[in-house]
């Protein structure tokens, strides 16, 4: 019957990775070391050793490599929440719009121009079925 | 006796308070974003109310994952524009009514909503940027405000038909307080948008009118969309709109639109702008 699997509607919506209970719990510490960059202090050692100063925060290898490659897709789908990772993206200078732009794979010039004409559609972008070419 | 005589909602977009603080707003981008509030900002200098209570959610900046309440009253005398990582926007600082919020705060709770309350916090972008979009730049805000931060970061948020009837409990709550206040309650956030993943800029206008057109006629119906619909259609940042619906049970069922503003962009958002006022209020 795995044809007819269930499909949890929260987890059919394409390019979407939903912050959840769950999710936090992975992401705790990917988070919890973005906020640390709330404080000038911080943001001062963690750019002066970037991977030492994340050495002292118990997130996976996955969540410390996607860190230092600021692929931020990943570090959402490893747990990050984007209003954490702000603390990240702000810290290296960049916007919402640049890592928004980043994240769906356009440059941020294309993204703009997206926005400006409207935004993405939703028709089309409701269900991962529609994703499937 | 203290009343609730109207509702303003809009969109708190952080580039928008980014774009007031930089002197842009007369740029091409933003200038029909601050357009929209041309009428507003006479308009709430007209009514001049005492108190606003302002919905909105905070974004990891007074709470990070260590504590995350769905519903906080702000009971504080005095809560502080928030450093969000680039220092704090130039804004006054927030005067609460920590007497009116500890009657509300009483009331709701014996009203059987469970509330968490909190003395001390700053305040961010949520806050601050629809109080500069109605009020401009003061040397200090014209009235007090009393910050209700509501969960919306981590899902699952509260239902719209929660905050809808959360909404009704701190009416009955203000009308039970002696003193005569003129209270306005501000539900913030929305309207589309996505900032996340392969979606990320999402907008669904058509979708966000209905919602406006419901809001004002049908809030019972508006109550009752469930929460996927809100991240299907609208962006898994859209679900901030239930804000709205804790503003629109604050009201009477029957009201007037007073204004209403729709404009995109407004960096990733749809920007959406709604003044309500209760039929039986005079002005």
């Amino acid at each position: 019957m795995a044809d007819k699997a269930v499909v949890d509607p929260f987890e059919d919506i394409p390019g979407t990775t939903l912050f959840n209970a769950e999710r936090s719990r992975v992401g705790y510490h990917l988070n919890m070391f973005c906020m640390s960059l709330m404080k000038k202090a911080n943001r001062e050692e963690f750019k002066a050793n970037e991977d030492l100063y994340l050495r002292k925060w118990p997130m996976t290898d996955e969540q410390r490599e996607a860190v230092l490659k600021r692929d931020w897709g990943r570090m959402i789908q490893l747990g990050g929440n984007v209003y954490f990772l702000s603390k990240l993206f702000s810290t290296d200078g960049l916007s919402f719009q640049f890592v928004a732009a980043s994240m769906t794979g356009m440059t941020q010039e294309q993204y703009a121009e997206m926005m400006l004409h409207g935004g993405r559609k939703v028709d089309g972008n409701r269900s991962n079925s529609e994703w499937v070419k | 006796m203290a009343k609730i005589v109207a509702s303003v909602n809009c969109s708190h977009v952080p580039a928008i308070g980014a774009a007031w603080d930089l002197g842009k707003t007369e740029q091409p981008y933003w200038q029909p974003v601050f357009k929209g509030f041309d009428y507003s900002k006479k308009w709430i200098a007209d009514l001049k109310p005492d108190v606003v209570i302002l919905v909105y959610n905070d974004h990891a900046s007074a709470f990070s994952l260590e504590v995350i309440p769905t519903f906080a009253l702000g009971t504080g005398a005095e809560f502080k524009p928030a450093d969000e990582g680039w220092g704090p926007r130039p804004v006054p600082t927030v005067h609460g009514h920590p007497k009116l919020a500890s009657h509300i705060a009483q009331s709701v709770i014996l009203d059987e909503f469970d509330l968490t309350l909190v003395n001390k916090m700053d305040v961010d972008h949520g806050l601050t940027v629809p109080l500069t979009l109605m009020f401009g730049q003061p040397e200090a805000w014209p009235c007090k405000v009393i910050p209700l931060a509501v969960n919306v970061v981590q899902y699952p948020p509260p239902t719209g038909n929660r905050c809808y009837n959360l909404g009704k409990a701190i009416r009955r709550a203000v009308e039970a307080y002696p003193e005569d206040l003129r209270v306005v309650i501000f539900g913030t956030g929305g309207m589309s948008h996505q900032l996340q993943g392969k979606r990320a800029g999402l907008i669904n206008k058509e979708w966000d009118n209905n919602f406006l057109d419901l809001l004002t006629h049908d809030p019972g119906k508006a109550a009752k969309i469930p929460f996927i619909e809100y991240v299907r259609e609208t962006g898994s940042e859209g679900i901030e709109m239930v804000m709205w619906l804790v503003s629109r049970g604050a009201l009477e069922d029957k009201v007037r639109e007073k204004h209403r503003y729709y404009h995109v962009p407004a960096s990733n958002t749809a920007l959406g702008h709604l003044i309500l006022e209760n039929e039986s209020f005079k002005g």
